[in-house]
């Protein structure tokens, strides 16, 4: 294939924040009917560069030329109207308004200045039927499913006339069919000649549907290749830019032996519990030292076990015991006095208070568990803080900026030393490596298998099987919201063999 | 260029500024002197007649942190007057200091009391902080009034007129409350995990009860020191002219206090607090309303001048404008 023009070219981009260099002299280049994957881990710079391509930051060195034109965009505004459309990570969209409503807000076809609501809903279906979605766009956003609100978010971009279409991390939150339909949406973009920017940290899906890439590492970029001519082990090696041996002893880890553990009394034990509309009566057992996964798709029923175990909703029946006697959970505090710990999946709405230092970020708990007229003295946090910062290698290790300036994976370890130093006995983790990158998610299993090595109980949720079997003494299987399957993970057991547990909807 | 970055350095330069202003106008503006061992001056009339505000501010600082709003401070501060007025009123020898002492009491258990019925209504029932409020706002003229049956009770009680006019050690009794209120809350917020935890709630409350925070507490304990702070204020503005007036006591102090905290640094959208940058708030507040006076503003338009002050003032703090405004200039010289 010849090389044809670039549509857009970024040269020589640079962008600072107090105290940080986000860019580097970036330089990037898009080709029309061509999808280009941005990768790298968390804090390379993937964000910040994408925020100044869609006019979101203004970058302080640098330019930016969009079909042979130089332009400077004062705003994300400016940048679509010139043909760039953005589907941030984060859905921007409000689930109060309908869909119509918000695939359109802001370009509602009007007559006399009133808008032509017959019209809305029309434009919305034809937006939507493109991507073969097939929903009422007068229901409120809210009630769709986060898959859903993600598609909607790209109806919303595909409205106006996109020449560049910008997909931040489209898939963290898609499971494997609405991947698929959103590839053969991206495949349609490309041969209408669009040329698509895609962000994932998966990278089987960079190859599936890049053509092309540029890695970025440190704010810096590293190069641009082919899709064909890297292969994944040289992706990765170019994305953490070290050796590869942390992966690989997760990688090569040989499956966690059952047998080695003695199952007495379990830690935590559920019996017929369960919360009408949320989960139906289940029941686990999670013993000292064992790694129960939870698998099955979105949507059914992972987090509400979750919840229902950490006393986040309270359960309309059934039982919980912590080391055989039963307990009433009747908040998150309850469930924290018997050492019960809780990541939630949604780390930014629900995990972490992002104006807060990480220092009292990780101090929180611990702090509501004394209450405010007990103060952690300042020494004893600052030793901990340090301790844990140190430990999980949170980057930058500076315990005094604000959490919202880390990058996912940094987040994700702030939450995770925030419920280490409540010490507890079993550590619900939800989706704890979704959306972080491939180096802070082999550190963050490694640290799955020394907590359940050092006697802790955890059970492990996640969307990605090979992970939940790689980490599970035992795999737990959800499907449209009751428990279904309990699968001692021994060699029989595969990826194969959950998934047809998930669909068949028992044991296989 | 670090000094510039602090979050306090436009209030505390916009303060000066003001206070600088003022000298053009009032040559001895600055002069402090000493009479009968007590200071008078014209800063000194402003941290005396700003203490109330300052006080009020301070309370609604807590409560804004956590993502509330408290409008009824202002009929506290006139509930907190007339009860003690009218306790006081009743005495058989008004200069006694134990009963002044007791109806002083009274009048800030009352207000404690309606603030927990405001965090009560918040946290427990539920409704929104604005609406809480807006109950005590309407209803607690009222209750002064009831408590006064509808009358100006006034009082002749030198010990109760010594909260607003008297000395101590030559300072002004009521700048020394103030003080002595400011510092002992900002050492309970910060030295205890008050502050960070009540900080927490307004930053994301659904995350701050994950972590195990029982936040109806925290947020009931802001409304009450809100509340008697206010009732402190309102000792004071009784006291300054020995009189109770349950219409007028205290009338709009809660808009003052509001733009003093978000003047202040603090944000309407709870999580991070700044007790320093609310006092300043306060000042600035007070300043400009003695700056009206002093450069000769007919009182007609004063409160129309007060609040292109106060947009000019809001609009410089603003990262966001000083941004536009300083990417405009060098923006063709840098392209």
């Amino acid at each position: 294939m010849p090389e044809s023009e670039p549509l857009l070219v970024m040269r020589g981009i640079g962008k600072r924040f107090p105290g940080v260099v986000a860019l580097d002299g970036v330089d990037l280049r898009l080709f029309p009917g061509e999808v280009h994957a941005l990768m790298g881990e968390n804090g390379a710079g993937k964000s910040t560069l994408i925020k100044v391509l869609t006019g979101a930051y203004h970058h302080d060195q640098g330019d930016i030329s969009l079909a042979g034109e130089s332009v400077a965009f004062a705003g994300p505004h400016q940048a679509r109207q010139a043909g760039i459309s953005t589907v941030y990570q984060e859905i921007n969209l409000c689930p109060n308004l309908s869909v119509a409503e918000n695939v359109l807000i802001g370009r509602a076809p009007t007559r006399f200045g009133r808008i032509r609501w017959s019209a809305v809903r029309r434009r919305a279906e034809e937006l939507l039927d493109r991507l073969h979605l097939n929903i009422d766009v007068g229901s409120d956003l809210g009630t769709h499913s986060i898959a859903v609100q993600q598609m909607v978010a790209i109806a919303r971009a595909l409205d106006v006339d996109a020449k560049v279409l910008v997909l931040d991390e489209p898939t963290s939150s898609l499971d494997a069919s609405e991947v698929d339909q959103l590839f053969r949406v991206m495949r349609g973009l490309k041969e209408e000649g669009i040329a698509v920017l895609f962000v994932t940290h998966f990278l089987d899906q960079v190859y599936e549907i890049a053509d092309r890439m540029t890695v970025l590492r440190n704010g810096r970029r590293v190069g641009e290749y082919r899709t064909a001519e890297l292969s994944q082990l040289d992706l990765v090696a170019a994305m953490i830019g070290k050796d590869l041996a942390v992966l690989e002893d997760i990688e090569e880890a040989p499956r966690r032996e059952v047998a080695v553990l003695e199952r007495g009394t379990p830690v935590v034990s559920a019996d017929g519990l369960g919360r009408a509309g949320a989960i139906a009566p289940f029941s686990l057992a999670i013993h000292k030292g064992e790694v129960v996964g939870l698998a099955g798709l979105l949507g059914s029923g992972r987090t509400e076990v979750a919840r229902l175990l950490f006393g986040a909703d309270r359960a309309d029946q059934g039982q919980i015991a912590v080391d055989g006697e039963p307990v009433a959970l009747r908040g998150p505090q309850s469930a924290m006095r018997q050492k019960i710990a809780y990541c939630p999946e949604n780390r930014r709405t629900d995990g972490l208070v992002e104006e807060l230092t990480v220092r009292e970020n990780i101090i929180l708990a611990l702090q509501a568990d004394r209450g405010w007229a007990r103060p952690v003295p300042r020494g004893k946090q600052d030793e901990l803080v340090a301790r844990y910062v140190r430990a999980l290698d949170i980057r930058p290790a500076d315990p005094e900026i604000p959490v919202r300036n880390l990058s996912g994976g940094n987040q994700q370890k702030v939450l995770l030393a925030r419920w280490l130093i409540t010490e507890p006995k079993l550590m619900i983790l939800d989706e704890p490596t979704r959306g972080i990158d491939v180096g802070a998610k082999a550190e963050i299993q490694k640290l799955v298998v020394e907590l359940s090595d050092g006697g802790m109980a955890v059970l492990f949720i996640s969307a990605e099987l090979e992970e939940v079997l790689r980490l599970s003494h035992k795999v737990a299987v959800l499907r449209d919201r009751k428990l279904v399957a309990e699968l001692d993970n021994t060699d029989g057991l595969d990826t194969d063999r959950v998934m047809a547990a998930i669909a068949s909807g028992g044991v296989a | 260029m670090s000094v510039v970055r602090h979050r306090l350095f436009w209030p505390v330069a916009m303060l000066v500024a003001l206070l600088l202003s003022n000298l053009f106008f009032t040559s001895g503006f600055f002069s402090i002197e000493v009479r009968d061992g007590h200071l008078f001056g014209s800063v000194i009339d402003i941290l005396r007649q700003g203490a109330p505000l300052m006080l009020v501010a301070l309370g609604m600082t807590l409560v804004i942190a956590t993502g509330g709003i408290d409008l009824s401070v202002g009929a506290v501060v006139a509930i907190s007057g007339a009860m003690a007025c009218q306790q006081i009123a009743g005495l058989d020898d008004q200069g006694a200091v134990g009963g002044v002492l007791v109806a002083v009491a009274l009048a800030l258990v009352l207000s404690g009391g309606l603030g927990a019925w405001n965090g009560f209504l918040v946290s427990v029932v539920g409704i929104q902080p604005i609406i809480a409020t807006l109950i005590l706002m309407v209803a607690g003229r009222g209750v002064a009034q009831v408590i006064t049956d509808g009358q100006i009770v006034n009082v002749n009680s030198p010990p109760y007129k010594t909260i607003a006019t008297g000395f101590l050690f030559g300072i002004p009794v009521p700048v020394i409350i103030a003080a002595g209120v400011v510092a002992l809350v900002a050492v309970v917020t910060r030295r205890s995990a008050f502050g960070m935890l009540l900080e927490s709630v307004g930053g994301n409350a659904g995350a701050s009860r994950l972590a195990g925070i029982r936040s109806r507490r925290l947020i009931i304990i802001a409304y009450v020191v809100c509340a008697v702070c206010a009732g402190v204020a309102g000792l004071m503005v009784s006291s300054t002219v020995s009189s109770a007036d349950g219409n007028n006591n205290g009338l709009l102090i809660e808009l003052d206090a509001i733009l003093a905290v978000v003047i202040g640094g603090t944000s309407l959208l709870g999580g991070r607090f700044s007790i320093a940058g609310t006092v300043i708030g306060a000042l600035l507040i007070k300043t400009l309303d003695t700056t009206v006076y002093t450069i000769g503003i007919p009182p007609e338009v004063a409160l129309l001048f007060k609040a292109v002050v106060v947009v000019i003032l809001c609009l410089v703090q603003s990262p966001a404008f000083r941004a536009k405004i300083a990417r405009r200039q060098p923006a063709e010289v840098a392209a």
